[in-house]
């Protein structure tokens, strides 16, 4: 028996069970049954990785059911396993199975804690169908279900208008992204006459240079296509346009920001596009829409992140920054790269948003970084693993000698991008070199303001409320919120803890810190070799996705500033971050003061809700509005229905006859017809 | 199964079991209205059992003259099949939704809804021009008196409206089809397929159905009867207008206007495109803004029936297949989601979407599949709602990719206000007292809510099983259209040196 069977249908099989699991049985076996799930799919998937990356596996696909046929439009369930599908395989299982291990502390008091393992594993379940999706539409249905799974997830706390309208605005701004994916499977259809990926891959250099009629003007047809896939793309993996729903994604449990919104969905987009790069070759214009839309998602975020005080939401940006580095690094060619970055990634993202959970636990529900400081006596271990992840994402290594995880793969994406020799490429890794600054000023920062320093915890609500209530009693979810606050006199307590303990999380969240903080220290120079090496990658590869030889040949030859420019800015943002969070804390406040007009729009993400707002939001309900009343009622209606009984009134009949005796009316009309034509047809 | 007349059977046991409604007691009417209904379904479901997949065209046909030409023809393909096990499938919910909900006039009430089905399985089994005719538009009466009697408030105005719309189309209709009986010199639904009107006559006649199955679809904008009439119908009511007889519409333009009109219905595709794109964004937009439950789904079955049109007159077989599967979803998933409607309307007596929220945390099991007819209506892959949206839409691009882009527009918009349905439905605080206090789901509640939720899933995972009976029929329509198909908007042009070689883009052109 095919072994990918088990690792995609364990998870589902187990969120059907969570999700219908009477609450005689409690929390527990629906916790156990799904991280159980979890563990096994994961368990089954490092097995094909290794294979893959010893070079001694083929790719395989594997028929499940019938899906769809109509006419020359038809495909099937199946699931594809190649190495590209593998490296997938083990970020989702592996990152999934430790966020539903985690989540057993952080959620344990939770009352709604099968509901929400059986979301978690429907999440994974989607999440494995989309990667190995052997056909368009197959990967749609796990794009689609990975948002239904994230929607839930952000909802979670459904009680919470705030939670409820980030999980709408998730799904409905991925709904626009979406669109531009259906509009590309359709154009795809049209253009190959199949939906089959491989089949796809293999005619489309064949199509590159002819040209396609759209919206009523005439286009490159693969630009067309590529640049339709890839606005889904966009969509899903928070590209600049269509980023507005991730950091209010933030809304859910911490837990499914690591799995979801870190390591995996948002990721589905640099996925997509690595999937179909030989498809994206055939079209330079689309990959330079791709660079610039990367390069520019990967400058935006890094700015906003340097300015927000939720500590989920410098990682959101954080990660919405990195995305960005995926897809400037697939823009230049660099498929190989962009996987190897969204790999690192996983696991320092993920292990960020978990430390930052168990911050939070430890907090008592506050996200605030002002509240924090002098955190890492109280939790060391969680500081410890903020520390790996801080290393690995801030890119911390020295060339030739070795580092983190995040400097392999970062440093990998500046040089290829500026060996591509184009001027966006060189564009693009200049911007990716400032965004390395800014992302190692907005990481370090969060580190000071939050474990360093004096206790600023005092004037934190959510912990005046903890110490009010009972000391180290840790509530959860959403009903410990929102209660009338009373004033508390710390008199005793002048070193700004107002009396609170912060207490180190339990080991269950603890182990998947540890496992991945090894993750984002090693998984960099453990894997360079596979992903990116000039020798190695082909081989690792194997196709599997447009594995550019030469360009990482020109990576090596590229000159030294390029080289030691993200050592360079990352120690910068160092300095930066510590003079004005350790060395000089006043230093921030007057620097907002000086350039309040640059913080106010950097502060207020570049006013792009506001902007969406004024533009989307409001219009539709407006018009909605006067499409009702003046449309329907005042115009339809009234020269309608109401027209015709006024002229009807008018000519005597009698509008008062008609309305009581229209039934008999009708059915007379009816009869006299029916006579009418009988007759001609006996007279005819 | 050669000779029996299963179809006229199945007319017949509603019938009589209306009657019997007639005579005996509101508790014996309601067992008698639910055993009939059963019993129907059960036939239906050994029709579909003997229907023979890529068999003759028209099967279990059955013919009697009766006077002066006039005969009583049936027989079904495989579209008419799928619409008569709709119509089978969804009628006993209807009687088991109104078991507790009807109090007045119980008896009246059953047989008013057994002729009813009795009439719609007419209506698709119908081989002759004049019996279609009248199971038709005599299908329309039960419904003006469910509407009338046991409808709401407003239901004089609302079935007033209803009347005046469907009489101005049904006039032309006849109209029409007496025109069409004289030149053709017959009135057999098969032979007229195949007739070749002459190009300037289908002009008309075209026009003349279209009045009609506008008004049924319904397409804007003569769709402002419907919202009224949901509001105003019994709970079953709407279950059956937004389940059924808004496929006759449908149904009318694949048996009718497409095959005997194919010239006429190439000419007139810009205006259904026109009139499908203004109705997907102007009534999803409308749908945004409602504060009544019935009314909001009302609106977004005007919709997702433009997606039914325009994957019509895409002359092309996805988008054929496409429409019929869609059909088929919004009958399934809107007879559900006003099912969901009626199961709150019953506690609480009021539509108004403001006086609910936070239903998940005294209504969980409602909530779950409330939450799962809400993710079909707006087409998530895995359900039904998914699989006819795509392949209707995929036909259209194939014509036009203007009206592929606008009517794609639904899936985002559709998502915004069933979400947004939802939200103040489900999710929030609990702030009402009352419908905090309201009980879950009872066992005839989940009775009705999940065979529906099972089909869907089926619909969606596997939709072979329902494409297959229509696909030979499907074939036999596109044969029909190609003579006069039009040219799509892509036309692919390779490079120049390239070899010139066929594409399916090219066969699609």
């Amino acid at each position: 028996m095919n072994s990918i069977l088990f690792i995609v249908f364990l998870p589902l099989a187990a969120a059907i069970f969570a999700g219908f699991s009477n609450k005689a049985l409690g929390n527990t076996v629906p916790r156990v049954i799904t991280t159980g799930a979890l563990f096994a799919s994961c368990l089954l998937s490092w097995p094909i990785f290794l294979s893959f990356l010893a070079g001694h596996a083929e790719p395989s696909v594997t028929p499940v059911l019938s899906w769809l046929h109509s006419g020359t439009l038809s495909f099937n369930w199946e699931l594809r396993v190649d190495t590209l599908t593998a490296v997938m395989l083990v970020v989702v299982t592996t990152v999934s199975a430790l966020v539903h291990l985690y989540s057993w502390g952080y959620m344990s008091e939770d009352p709604d804690c099968p509901r929400f393992f059986a979301y978690l594993s429907l999440f994974t379940f989607a999440m494995l169908m989309l990667v190995t999706a052997n056909n368009l539409v197959q990967m749609f249905f796990g794009w689609e279900g990975v948002g239904l799974a994230s929607y839930l997830l952000i909802g979670f706390w459904f009680r919470k208008p705030s939670a409820c309208a980030a999980a709408i605005k998730a799904f409905v701004v991925n709904r626009v992204g979406d669109l531009g994916f259906m509009m590309g499977i359709f154009g795809t259809y049209l253009v190959f006459g199949t939906v089959s990926i491989p089949e796809i891959l293999h005619l489309a250099p064949g199509m590159a240079g002819s040209t396609i009629g759209f919206l009523g003007h005439r286009f490159d047809t693969m630009t067309v296509l590529c640049i339709l896939l890839f606005i889904g793309a966009m969509g899903k993996s928070a590209q600049l346009g269509l980023h507005t729903w991730l950091p209010d994604a933030m809304e859910g449990p911490t837990p499914v920001s690591a799995l979801s919104h870190a390591a995996t969905m948002v990721t589905a987009g640099v996925f997509m596009v690595c999937r179909l790069s030989p498809m994206f070759q055939t079209s330079p214009v689309a990959l330079e829409f791709v660079t610039a839309i990367g390069a520019a998602t990967c400058f935006f975020a890094a700015t906003v992140g340097t300015s927000q005080w939720d500590i989920k939401r410098v990682i959101a940006y954080s990660t919405c920054s990195q995305l960005g580095y995926m897809f400037f690094a697939a823009g230049v060619g660099a498929y190989g790269a962009a996987m190897f970055h969204l790999f690192t990634h996983a696991f320092f993202k993920a292990l960020l948003f978990l430390g930052a959970g168990s911050v939070i636990h430890a907090m008592h529900h506050e996200q605030d970084m002002r509240y924090y400081g002098g955190l890492w006596k109280k939790i060391p271990l969680t500081f410890a693993a903020m520390m790996a992840g801080t290393l690995a994402i801030t890119g911390v290594g020295i060339a030739e000698i070795g580092g983190f995880a995040g400097f392999y793969s970062k440093d990998a994406i500046i040089e290829a991008a500026f060996a591509r020799g184009t001027e966006l490429g060189h564009v693009a890794s200049i911007t990716g070199i400032i965004a390395a600054l800014l992302t190692s000023f907005y990481s370090w920062r969060l580190i000071f303001l939050t474990f360093f320093g004096k206790p600023r915890w005092a004037a934190s609500e959510h912990i005046q409320h903890a110490v009010h209530d009972t000391h180290g009693h840790d509530g959860h979810g959403y009903e410990t919120h929102g209660a009338a606050h009373h004033e508390h006199d710390h008199g005793s307590h002048d070193d700004g803890t107002a009396g609170y303990h912060p207490h180190e999380s339990p080991w269950v969240m603890l182990v998947p810190l540890i496992v991945l903080s090894l993750g984002a220290v090693f998984a960099g120079a453990g894997f360079h070799g596979a992903f990116v090496g000039i020798e190695t990658g082909g081989d690792f590869w194997k196709g599997s996705l447009s594995f550019d030889k030469g360009l990482f040949e020109a990576a090596e030859t590229i000159p030294a500033y390029i080289k030691w420019a993200p050592f360079v800015v990352m120690l910068t943002g160092l300095v930066v971050a510590w003079y004005g969070y350790i060395r000089n804390p006043k230093f921030p406040a007057l620097f907002v003061e000086q350039f309040s007009g640059l913080h106010q729009f950097v502060y207020n993400k570049w006013y792009f809700d506001e902007l969406y707002n004024f533009l989307f939001v409001r219009p539709a309900f407006w018009l909605g509005r006067q499409f009702w009343n003046q449309g329907d009622i005042g115009i339809i209606d009234r020269f309608g229905p109401n027209g015709l009984a006024w002229v009807v009134a008018k000519g005597s009949v009698g509008a008062k006859r008609l309305q009581s005796g229209y039934l008999t009316s009708y059915a007379l009309v009816m009869l006299l017809g029916l006579v009418a034509a009988v007759s001609w047809v006996m007279v005819g | 199964m050669t000779g029996f007349p299963i179809l006229s059977l199945m007319i017949g046991v509603p019938l009589a079991a209306a009657l019997a409604c007639l005579l005996v007691g509101a508790a014996t009417a309601r067992w008698v209205a639910l055993l009939a209904t059963l019993v129907d379904f059960a036939l239906g479901v050994v029709l579909w059992g003997h229907y023979e997949i890529g068999g003759a065209q028209w099967q279990f046909t059955e013919h009697l003259p009766l006077f002066a030409g006039f005969q009583w023809a049936l027989g079904i393909d495989g579209i008419a099949l799928m619409l008569i096990m709709l119509s089978v499938f969804l009628m006993p919910i209807c009687i088991g939704a109104s078991w507790e909900a009807i109090e007045k006039r119980v008896g009246e009430y059953m047989a008013a809804f057994l002729v009813m089905e009795a009439l719609m399985i007419g209506v698709f089994a119908a081989q002759d021009l004049y019996l279609f005719y009248i199971f038709f538009e005599a299908g329309l009466i039960p419904m003006y008196l469910i509407i009338g009697i046991w409808g709401g408030a407003e239901r004089i105005s609302a079935s007033y409206k209803f009347f005046l719309y469907t009489l101005l189309g049904s006039v032309l209709m006849l109209i029409a089809m007496l025109w069409m009986a004289n030149e053709a010199g017959t009135t057999d639904i098969p032979t007229l397929m195949a007739y070749n009107f002459p190009v300037k006559a289908q002009s008309l006649l075209w026009l003349a159905f279209f009045a009609s199955f506008a008004v049924k679809m319904p397409m804007w904008p003569v769709h402002t009867w419907l919202p009224d009439a949901h509001v105003q119908a019994p709970t079953a009511g709407s279950v059956i207008l937004a389940g059924v007889l808004l496929k006759m519409g449908g149904y009318g333009f694949i048996r009718f206007s497409l095959p005997m009109f194919p010239e006429a219905s190439a000419h007139y595709a810009p205006l259904i495109f026109a009139l499908s794109m203004v109705a997907v964004v102007y009534t999803s937009l409308v749908a945004l803004v409602q504060h009544d439950m019935k009314k909001l789904i009302a609106y977004s079955s005007v919709a997702h029936m433009a997606i039914v049109t325009v994957g019509l007159f895409a002359f092309n077989r996805q988008g054929l297949e496409g429409s019929v599967i869609v059909m088929l979803s919004h009958g399934l998933v809107s007879g559900a989601l006003f099912l969901c409607v009626g199961v709150i309307y019953d506690r609480l007596h009021t539509r108004e979407i403001a006086r609910y929220g936070g239903l998940s945390i005294n209504m969980p099991r409602y909530a779950l599949l409330f939450m799962l007819f809400t993710m079909a209506s707006v087409g998530l892959p895995g359900t039904s709602g998914f699989v006819g949206e795509f392949l209707s839409l995929s036909g259209i691009y194939q014509m036009s990719s203007w009206v592929a882009l606008i009517s794609t527009t639904g899936i985002i918009l559709g998502a915004a206000y069933m979400l947004y349905l939802y939200r103040r439905v489900a999710f929030g605080e609990q702030v009402h007292a009352d419908a905090a206090a309201m009980a879950d789901l009872s066992l005839r509640e989940v009775l009705l809510l999940a065979p529906i939720a099972v089909v869907v899933m089926w619909m969606g995972v596997y939709p072979e099983s329902f494409i297959a009976p229509i696909r030979a029929d499907i074939g036999h329509l596109e044969a029909r259209l190609v003579q006069a198909k039009p040219v799509g908007d892509a036309r692919l042009v390779l490079p120049a040196g390239a070899a010139q070689r066929t594409t399916s883009a090219g066969s699609a052109n």
